[in-house]
């Protein structure tokens, strides 16, 4: 027992004392929380844009008449499918590693880069998500709306676009749960993510348990306590349903 | 009442595509009506479900696309593709059956979101009309509650202040009693009883065979897409002169 204590002591010193290399940590879980919320965020602007093409195609299609607004909506419809395609066709590293030596070659702004590959590669799934919101809207809004004279676009604006967001904000909670875990690939394009410190520290000390135990212990904590949150979210949104 | 035409229908139509209703696979729900809303005029539109009464109430402010024929609102072709529906509309109160209140809205901001937005009121302003039309119905203490709060009588009669707070020129009833319980019809077929009182020209799709005989200046029957009888409550309910309508009166009186 008192062998087992004093060996976990000595790693523990080596690998997080020695050096200060704690701050390899704490530097990565700020990239991480950085580039998470800086994507999530990102997500929704995308995916609220992509949600509000797609479904106004989808229910006003067939009801539009001929002419440049319908000609320019079909346009922009097909643009978010491919967008869509693409994005959720292919791995996210690969959309990384494309973003940080292709698009944004001459950048040294790693974490920059991260934010957006994973904002884009979010607002795809965040896109079907609020789609899913939009179309969940009882019919008799939009018409309460059009009624009193609002435009199409000031409808989804003042009246069904904030309904759904609201529906679908548990979901859209999680997203940031999944991004948290996703991101540890940072580590590809040079970011000192979470992941990519504690790897930092392995390759320094050669003691690969200690760093990588304690890299997974942070994510799931960190997993559990939003977790909770969002549950409290649902419940708090669930009593005052309107 | 003045006689000026304030919309003026037509030869109406609205076809739908789809099941075997007629020979060439086309739904009528409206097959030619034409008709007139005079400023200042109660009508009352009846009909078995079906007939098509509530497709042309929701062709008269666009809500359905006419297939054929023409709607002229205040002398201007709403029909016409260049026209902006959208203005005519803000002069257009719909109260529909299911209420349609914003749900996550107070009251308040349910009646104030649409003047402040599109007829650029200030803040202040729309507040004070939204203040004195919820008076009007007794609401004025539920102002910060959500419509969630509400019963069906009282979420109908904050759908017609809505509506009225845009200052409309006419209100178009939707069955806004059919899917109230029992005993909230009365309040609500009392507001509008009192906005008829007050000269607003309403146009009423409804199965309250009261309300119509009491409060409308004129009574339209319609049938299969037709409009089949026109004419004072008297003359429709007292005299009705086809064999449909006396059926149906038949049925429901």
């Amino acid at each position: 027992m008192g062998d087992w204590y004093t060996k976990v002591k000595a790693e523990f010193i080596l690998n997080f004392v020695e050096d200060n290399r704690w701050k390899y940590l704490v530097t990565g879980l700020g990239n991480t929380l950085k580039i998470t919320l800086a994507a999530v965020l990102l997500g929704i602007v995308i995916g609220t844009l992509v949600a509000i093409v797609r479904s106004t195609w989808d229910q006003n299609a067939d009801r539009m008449r001929p002419g440049a607004g319908k000609s320019l909506l079909h346009i922009a419809d097909m643009i978010c499918k491919i967008y869509l395609t693409v994005i959720r066709g292919t791995p996210v590293v690969v959309q990384l590693m494309i973003m940080f030596y292709i698009i944004f070659a001459t950048s040294r702004n790693g974490v920059g880069v991260a934010m957006l590959a994973f904002g884009v590669n979010s607002g795809a799934y965040v896109a079907e998500l609020i789609r899913g919101g939009i179309m969940a809207i009882d019919k008799g809004q939009l018409e309460a709306g059009r009624s009193l004279g609002f435009d199409y676009v000031q409808t989804m604006r003042f009246i069904i676009v904030p309904q759904a967001l609201k529906n679908v904000l548990p979901a859209l909670a999680n997203e940031f749960i999944v991004l948290l875990k996703e991101t540890s690939v940072a580590g590809y394009v040079a970011v000192t993510d979470l992941t990519k410190g504690g790897d930092i520290i392995r390759g320094r000390t050669f003691s690969a348990f200690m760093p990588l135990i304690v890299v997974a212990l942070i994510y799931l904590v960190m997993v559990v306590f939003f977790t909770w949150l969002v549950g409290k979210l649902e419940r708090r949104l669930r009593s005052s349903d309107h | 009442m003045t006689t000026d035409v304030l919309i003026q229908v037509t030869g109406l139509q609205k076809h739908f595509k789809g099941a075997q209703q007629s020979a060439d696979g086309k739904i009528r729900a409206l097959d030619g009506v034409s008709a007139q809303i005079h400023r200042g005029e109660v009508v009352v539109v009846i009909g078995p479900s079906g007939s098509g009464k509530s497709t042309f109430l929701r062709c008269l402010n666009l809500l359905e696309l006419p297939t054929g024929g023409q709607i002229l609102f205040d002398g201007a072709d709403i029909t016409d593709k260049n026209c902006n529906i959208n203005l005519h509309r803000q002069k257009m109160g719909m109260v529909f059956q299911h209420f349609n209140l914003f749900p996550h809205m107070t009251i308040l901001k349910n009646m104030t979101i649409a003047p402040m937005q599109l007829l650029h009121k200030s803040k202040e302003e729309a507040e004070k009309t939204a203040m004195e039309l919820l008076s009007r119905v007794g609401l004025a203490d539920r102002t910060n509650a959500y419509p969630s709060q509400l019963s069906g009588g009282q979420k109908q009669r904050v759908a017609i202040v809505r509506a009225l707070a845009m200052q409309p020129e006419v209100m178009l009833f939707d069955e806004p009693t059919s899917a109230l319980d029992p005993e909230m019809v009365g309040e609500v077929l009392e507001v509008m009883k009192e906005l008829a009182d007050s000269g607003m020209t309403m146009v009423v799709v409804t199965h309250e065979m009261g309300f119509a005989r009491e409060v409308a200046d004129r009574v339209l029957f319609m049938a299969d897409g037709k409009l089949i009888e026109e004419g004072t409550p008297d003359e429709i309910f007292s005299h009705p002169k086809s064999p449909r309508l006396q059926d149906f009166l038949a049925k429901v009186l």
